[in-house]
């Protein structure tokens, strides 16, 4: 298919300003400033675009919100902050489409009359820091950013800040309190960042992917953009391949793309030919489908009807070798590493869950540790601020529901040791 | 405490900035970039130039992973052992560090020379396992590549 987002990344130079503008960059921008703000957004809104990091919100309503404050000056936040495990896809947009992304936040900072944007970005990516201060310095002196964007009287400054190694700061709340220059621990919501966000602020946080789209929906125009890909949710969407395939890689296919159809057609099936045993369909903390259930189609509507969700889009497969109770320990053991320590059934609870797949991981179980581990997930689910707890809870209570047998022969091994 | 060099970086990123205080990370990543660790010392001067209790930044510094608070090696290997580079063969990768240069997870060789962080996903689980040396992604690795691109870290 004929891709719009990873358009020219076979081009070596194709973080270049003057690459981008020959394959036709920068003209949404032009074409969207001869548009009121309110239109655009209104464009954003019938294109059905929804947010890629994860959630799948509405973006032209979140724009929506925000717009509609008094409240000055607003804020546009791009989340860069790919942390969810699996997941690679914006940082091949940050490191070969820069000008994408820049044009994206043009346009997107506009609609919204923000006049500063910040690129919110992992601070294990000091590649994509370089070329991204590279890319926005060559927008700067092209006119694309600055003060008075293509002479019509358009601000908007835009910058880069690192962030430092903490996966909570993807949440957006969180975020915005590392932006402030604070530890990142989640904000309890309302107030949402559209009404009070950075600096107490109506602020807009869009994913990479999300923003890299608007461009595409101001030159083809919503109409066209809303037939592709699920009706419900339309528009391309970008999947990281990892694990056990031929293929791995990052792929631009359309939203509702099965996931069947992703492994074995454009990732040429599991590596050396052997059986599939399950896939993490969204990044890590999606729920784990095992191999006879993976004929769900990818977006967000569809995939938390078969019992999982697309997340961020990072597929990662597992063939028949893994040890799926190996990867459930190490998954939360990544989550108890990251838990901010705010919330006590997180914080607490994530280390219960840890240190019970230790043990059952080591054949060292006991009898009824499984029904531990439910119950443990079942005291953390719903009790904190942010989703980190949940996501633990869903990890343990995911991987137990399609391979409870597993989690036994574990433990039975280390019973017959034992007596 | 800082150099004229740090000094100058970090005024920079003051005007890019409405206020002060969001400038902590920046100006943390400053003084990293600079001595490899940030000191109490170095934190009390950030402190004074943000007009941020020492308190405060040392709160902020720590905590975040990627912000080290002791001197670390000439090189740093961060190396991550997520799902995606684990069932691609992560924790062999550490055993061999362990064998070879008797590096340990959060250790520094003796002569200084690497230091060793378990990192979470550096978003290249495509061509894991994966590491970062400085600012440097090493991705395919195995055992024998491993050794061969540390040896060119002298």
């Amino acid at each position: 298919m004929e891709t719009f987002l990873l358009r020219n990344i076979g081009n070596p130079n194709s973080a270049d300003i003057n690459e981008y503008i020959k394959a036709g960059g920068y003209k949404a921008l032009a074409k969207a400033l001869t548009l009121k703000p309110s239109d655009v957004i209104d464009e954003v809104k019938k294109s059905g675009l929804r947010g890629r990091g994860g959630a799948g919100f509405p973006t032209g309503i979140k724009w929506s919100f925000a717009a509609a404050g008094q409240n000055k000056p607003k804020y546009l936040v791009c989340n860069a902050d790919e942390g969810e495990p699996g997941t690679f896809k914006d940082k091949l947009v940050l490191e070969k489409n820069p000008h994408l992304l820049i044009e994206g936040m043009c346009i997107s900072g506009y609609a919204l009359q923000a006049e500063y944007g910040y690129v919110y970005l992992r601070g294990e990516y000091p590649q994509a820091k370089h070329i991204l201060e590279v890319a926005i310095k060559q927008a700067c002196d092209k006119g694309f950013l600055g003060d008075d964007i293509l002479h019509k009287g358009v601000r908007f400054q835009l910058a880069v800040h690192q962030g430092a190694g903490a996966y909570i700061c993807g949440e957006e709340t969180a975020l915005i309190d590392s932006l402030e220059g604070k530890r990142g621990q989640p904000r309890i919501k309302p107030p949402f960042p559209v009404n009070e966000g950075f600096m107490a602020k109506p602020t807009v946080v869009n994913n990479v992917e999300t923003l890299a789209n608007i461009p595409y929906i101001i030159e083809i125009g919503s109409n066209e953009y809303s037939q592709l890909g699920s009706s419900d949710c339309p528009g391309p969407k970008l999947f990281s391949v990892s694990g056990h395939i031929k293929k791995p890689g990052v792929y631009e296919l359309p939203m509702g793309t099965s996931l069947k159809e992703i492994i074995y057609t454009h990732c040429g099936g599991i590596a050396g030919d052997k059986n599939l045993k399950a896939v993490i369909p969204g990044g890590l903390t999606t729920p784990i489908l095992p191999a006879d259930k993976i004929d769900c189609p990818m977006d967000y509507v569809n995939m938390p009807k078969h019992g999982s969700m697309t997340g961020s889009g990072g597929v990662m497969v597992f063939d028949e070798s893994v040890d799926l109770v190996k990867v459930c320990g190490r998954a939360i053991k990544f989550l108890e590493r990251e838990s901010c320590g705010k919330c006590t059934p997180c914080r607490e609870g994530v280390g219960w869950l840890r240190s019970i797949l230790d043990r059952v991981a080591a054949g060292e179980g006991r009898e009824g540790d499984i029904d531990l581990l439910l119950e443990v997930s079942k005291n953390i689910m719903g009790k904190t601020f942010c989703a980190l707890g949940d996501s633990a809870a869903g990890v343990v209570q995911n991987f137990i529901k399609h391979f409870r047998p597993e989690f036994q022969d574990h433990i039975n091994e280390a019973v017959s040791v034992g007596s | 405490m800082l150099s004229d060099g740090a000094l100058i970086k970090i005024q920079h990123i003051r005007s890019k900035y409405q206020d002060a205080r969001s400038c902590l990370l920046p100006s943390l990543h400053v003084v990293q970039e600079e001595n490899g660790w940030i000191s109490p010392a170095a934190m009390e001067a950030v402190g004074e130039l943000l007009s941020v209790p020492k308190a405060t930044v040392k709160g902020v510094s720590t905590f975040y992973s990627m912000f080290s608070h002791r001197p670390m090696g000439r090189h740093l290997i961060q190396l991550c052992t997520n799902v995606a580079c684990m069932v691609m063969g992560a924790d062999s990768l550490v055993d061999s560090l362990r064998k070879k240069y008797g590096l340990e997870p959060n250790g520094t060789t003796a002569d200084g020379r690497f230091s060793l962080v378990i990192m979470e996903c550096i978003g290249a689980c495509g061509t894991a396992p994966v590491m970062l040396v400085d600012t440097d992604l090493h991705d395919n690795i195995n055992e024998n590549t491993l050794l061969t691109t540390l040896g060119k870290y002298t």
